[in-house]
């Protein structure tokens, strides 16, 4: 199969995925016990201003003819209105959207160097001291679920020493290296959720890329250990961890919900927890959506970069 | 079965998992008959009161006694993680048995079904599920228990894959025998080694959940006195010095999470060899 053979099917795959996903969603929807308008009235409103109130929201009609009507404004980018706010939901994930993707940013520049750099040298020092600490931090780290994490780290450099910010909300103006120092705090527990795995990842590779025929070649040849550790075993070694990396950032999505509760802060998953807490489920399925869409795109990035990077799915020979 | 002989008692890290797991168990099995206080019993003029002889982990907002609701605490946790493990595992198993035996269209759809479900973090799916049909110890297994079931039926749907393929179950399909027969009596007990090790594995991820929804107040409710839940209930205090309810809950959380996967690491470690 050639490569774009390959990405259109993937392509195609995700569309399947993202339909299921819209009908998963919507289905949760229609699992809320009661009346919609009777939750955003309250218990001692009047019968007819409820059945109203359905009216309006179009809460009356066949179910498949509402998630008709409901997938074809999405598709148009539109998600419906707030019950909480009585606004369009749309500008809410965009603004929160946003927020997120400055923390996810900073998580990212952290991680990724950390990870990849703790991997390679664990690699080159395997079984030895280093080797172990790292794999035990990396394992640790990653099974901890992020508010434990977060809270020791609030009481270590929030609290403790001081020397971070505890709240993730940077006075308004603040130049973007405050941005920055406000993100850090934050960052951490996505940080430690990531590392593990992407650092297990990083060193796999390196293991395999040193042991491997091409290597013992450059080495045998008299290249210098440097060349051969950038240009033989870094190069073939990282290809995996590049792919993985995009993977993870679904993942971050889930951590997000509890770090962004944890240091009140205005991103995706503060909306969605936000959306649930209130049961707006508007702006419940728009976060929800949002968060399964681009996890579905980082899939498909993760597929492309893994093509590009690899020259034998690039010129259609694998497989 | 050659399960027990193989199991990895000698590894240190398997030890210490299965030690730290055997602790929490027993703290949920005495619950308040070992514990010096009542774990809910409130003592307003007592609130907030650093650790002493008398409270070794001080008291919380309410007064009560946090040594107490830290023991009592791993009760409800150690009943929800294993009964949504238990749940998905078992709905796994026969999704992955059909899955991987009968192949075809049913195949597809658990394949499909699986990739909508990873597309979405966990939290996030029991977040909308508990939204729609209410938080409660309940709903949070069933919820979790959906959810690991096409997970663990991959898992399966693998093994089957190369254990349909095999002489045994050509010799059972001549004798003519029910595929259900088949599924459970034949192919099941060769592939439970893999079963075993992705329910430890789950069990890490059912606690990490567990523990993750009821500090957002979606998990167990009050006035249970779960880890997730006292953590939740009290972070806010830490910046004004009050350290104690949030670290010593933070930490029975951190200690079982650790203890699970460390046992789980060695149980995968024992089939790997």
């Amino acid at each position: 199969m050639t490569i774009g053979a390959t990405l259109a099917r993937r392509a195609a795959l995700s569309l399947i995925t993202l339909w299921l996903l819209s009908a998963l969603v919507f289905a949760a929807g229609q699992l809320l016990p009661g009346d919609v308008a009777r939750a955003i009235l309250g218990p001692l409103a009047d019968a007819r201003a409820v059945a109203n109130l359905d009216h309006q929201l179009g809460l009356d009609r066949p179910l498949l003819i509402q998630y008709r009507d409901w997938v074809a404004h999405l598709a148009r980018g539109d998600m419906g209105e707030s019950y909480a706010y009585r606004a369009p939901v749309a500008p809410f994930v965009r603004t929160a959207l946003e927020h997120s993707l400055k923390l996810g940013a900073v998580a990212f520049a952290l991680v990724v160097p950390l990870a990849i750099g703790g991997g390679v040298w664990s690699a080159l020092r395997a079984g030895r001291p280093v080797d172990r600490i790292i794999n035990l931090i990396g394992a640790s780290a990653t099974v901890l679920p992020e508010f434990v994490t977060g809270i020791v780290l609030i009481m270590i450099f929030g609290v403790w020493l001081r020397v971070l910010p505890i709240t993730a909300n940077w006075p308004p103006g603040a130049a973007l290296a405050t941005q920055i120092r406000y993100l850090l705090l934050p960052s951490f527990p996505l940080v430690l959720v990531l590392f593990g795995y992407l650092a297990r990842m990083a060193r796999a590779g390196t293991l395999q890329a040193l042991a491997a025929d091409y290597t013992r070649t450059a080495v045998l040849k008299g290249l210098k250990a440097r060349t051969v550790l950038w240009r033989h075993v870094l190069r073939n070694a990282l290809t995996p961890t590049i792919t993985v990396t995009a993977t993870q950032l679904g993942y971050l999505m889930g951590g997000l919900v509890v770090v962004e509760t944890l240091f009140r802060y205005p991103g995706i998953g503060g909306l969605i927890y936000a959306a649930a807490r209130d049961r707006d489920f508007p702006m419940l399925e728009a976060g929800v959506l949002t968060v399964g869409l681009i996890y579905i795109l980082a899939g498909l990035m993760a597929d492309i970069s893994h093509a590009l990077l690899d020259p034998r799915l690039r010129l259609g020979e694998a497989e | 079965m050659t399960l027990l002989p193989r199991m990895p008692l000698r590894s240190a890290g398997f030890m210490i998992g299965l030690l730290i797991l055997t602790f929490w168990s027993l703290c949920a099995l005495a619950g308040r008959r070992v514990v010096p206080f009542d774990p809910f019993e409130a003592d307003i003029l007592n609130a907030l009161a650093a650790p002493s002889p008398t409270h070794w982990f001080g008291t919380d907002q309410l007064g009560r006694d946090v040594l107490s609701r830290v023991v009592v605490g791993a009760r409800d946790i150690l009943l929800v993680a294993p009964l949504a493990t238990a749940l998905g595992v078992a709905l796994g198993v026969v999704l992955g048995l059909v899955s991987g035996y009968f192949r075809g269209i049913i195949d597809d759809v658990v394949g499909r079904l699986i990739d909508a479900l990873l597309a979405l973090p966990l939290v996030i799916i029991a977040l909308l599920a508990l939204t729609a049909i209410g938080p409660s110890r309940l709903t949070v297994i069933v919820v979790i228990g959906v959810v690991f079931a096409p997970l663990v039926a991959r898992t399966v749907r693998a093994a089957v894959l190369t254990e349909r393929n095999l002489d045994y179950v050509a010799a059972a399909r001549l004798r003519n025998e029910h595929a259900a027969y088949i599924l459970f009596a034949e192919i099941l007990p060769n592939i439970l080694p893999p079963i075993a090790v992705e329910a430890s594995v789950r069990l890490g991820y059912a606690i990490f959940t567990v523990a993750t929804l009821s500090f957002i107040g979606f998990g167990i409710q009050p006035p249970s006195p779960d880890w997730g839940l006292a953590v939740a209930e009290s972070y806010g205090l830490i910046n004004g010095g009050i350290w104690w309810p949030v670290l010593f809950n933070t930490l029975a959380v951190a200690s079982l999470v650790i203890g699970v996967n460390l046992a789980s690491d060695g149980i995968q470690a024992a089939f790997d060899a």
